[in-house]
């Protein structure tokens, strides 16, 4: 039996629902910092080839600014925060109050991309402690680490320590945009919770759920 | 006759093979490597995305040989030669393995670049492939693009534009 033969639809709907809970949160928090209203999709949780992944995200070569962490504790993962540039423009602009800020080209101001990180470093806590509250699992997440570049070479990395069991990933992802701003799929913020291979399992007995129902 | 060059896409932890005219890409290489082995007299050129250094890593599962550096260049020298390719006339140009994010605590998964790349040059010379060109490093995503024609990749960044070799 391989490693994504052990789930069902329910466990994945419980996995919406941990992405649901988190992104909740951490779109609240968003909407506090900018002061402005933002809308939250449904989490959309997924089965797919690395590829896809990569088109979840708008291809692999589209360029974007991305907050990478690792998460430590009781079920370790990946977690990303990725922005289209001139969505992280605008977030940046509103946060250090210069609007002739741009993402455009480097190099980049040492404050636009320490904004940045922090608001990575934010959202992506929060979405941490409301997973870590509901599940009653410590998990702690690594210092954020910034990057702005292809999708591909972003993502790819997260999917390292699930390569080595598979050639899918499970990803919880959630798309966040600013309220009446109609935006095409490839410019929206998407958050993508990558568990570890070993952490399904925890978090499953952790609420409960056994496998193979 | 059709001039149209043709594209052919090769995934992440993929890999093809074009001959004559048609080019080969692969997209967003991070701490992945690109392997281009190829024949330019025959003009038949192979392009593996490699994603991890030792299929000894793989844990369990079914085996997607191209996803490790040992057995995906062996696979495509193998592929090569059943099209045409002569071993002797095999060269190689490796892209990639950058280190995406710096991590302070860097354990051995934080250095994947490095690793995929030590493990391909280590395959390469096993299998007595010479290493002609390579960009390998640094901490950008690299798109590349190889003619199998006039033997050419094409390196491009983000930020640093593109690069021939």
């Amino acid at each position: 039996m391989t490693f994504l033969d052990k789930y069902s639809t329910m466990h994945l709907d419980i996995l919406k629902e941990i992405g649901n809970i988190g992104a909740g949160h951490a779109a609240t928090a968003l909407s506090k910092l900018l002061n402005k209203k933002i809308d939250m999709n449904v989490p959309n949780v997924k089965v797919v080839s690395f590829d896809e992944m990569m088109d979840m995200a708008g291809g692999p070569d589209n360029i974007v600014a991305s907050v990478f962490l690792r998460i430590e504790g009781d079920a370790p993962g990946s977690m990303f925060f990725v922005l289209s540039l001139q969505q992280a423009n605008t977030f940046i602009q509103q946060m250090i109050g210069d609007d002739s800020f741009s993402f455009g080209e480097p190099p980049y101001s040492e404050l636009a991309l320490s904004a940045l990180q922090e608001l990575g470093n934010i959202l992506s806590g929060s979405y941490l402690s409301s997973l870590s509250d509901f599940t009653q699992l410590s998990l702690y997440p690594s210092v954020p680490a910034l990057s702005i570049d292809m999708v591909g070479a972003i993502i790819s990395f997260g999917l390292i320590e699930l390569s080595q069991v598979s050639d899918y990933a499970i990803v919880i992802d959630t798309a966040i945009n600013e309220d009446e701003i109609i935006q095409s799929e490839s410019v929206n913020g998407h958050f993508f919770l990558l568990p570890d291979p070993t952490s399904f399992d925890i978090i499953f007995k952790s609420l409960g759920v056994a496998q193979n129902e | 006759m059709n001039d149209c060059v043709q594209v052919v896409k090769v995934g992440i932890a993929d890999m093809n093979i074009v001959k004559g005219s048609d080019h080969i890409r692969t997209s967003g290489l991070g701490s992945c490597v690109g392997v281009v082995v190829y024949d330019q007299s025959r003009e038949i050129a192979g392009l593996a995305h490699v994603m991890l250094p030792d299929s000894s890593l793989a844990k369990a599962g079914s085996m997607n040989i191209a996803k490790y550096a040992d057995t995906a260049v062996k696979e495509l020298v193998n592929r090569l030669i059943k099209v045409g390719a002569k071993q002797m006339a095999l060269k190689a140009k490796i892209a990639g393995g950058a280190q995406m994010f710096q991590f302070a605590n860097s354990n051995d998964m934080m250095r994947i670049g490095p690793r995929n790349v030590e493990a391909v040059k280590k395959e390469l010379s096993a299998l007595n492939i010479s290493l002609v060109a390579e960009d390998v490093g640094g901490n950008s995503g690299r798109t590349i693009e190889f003619d199998p024609k006039t033997g050419i990749l094409n390196i491009r960044t983000v930020n640093k534009g593109v690069r021939e070799l």
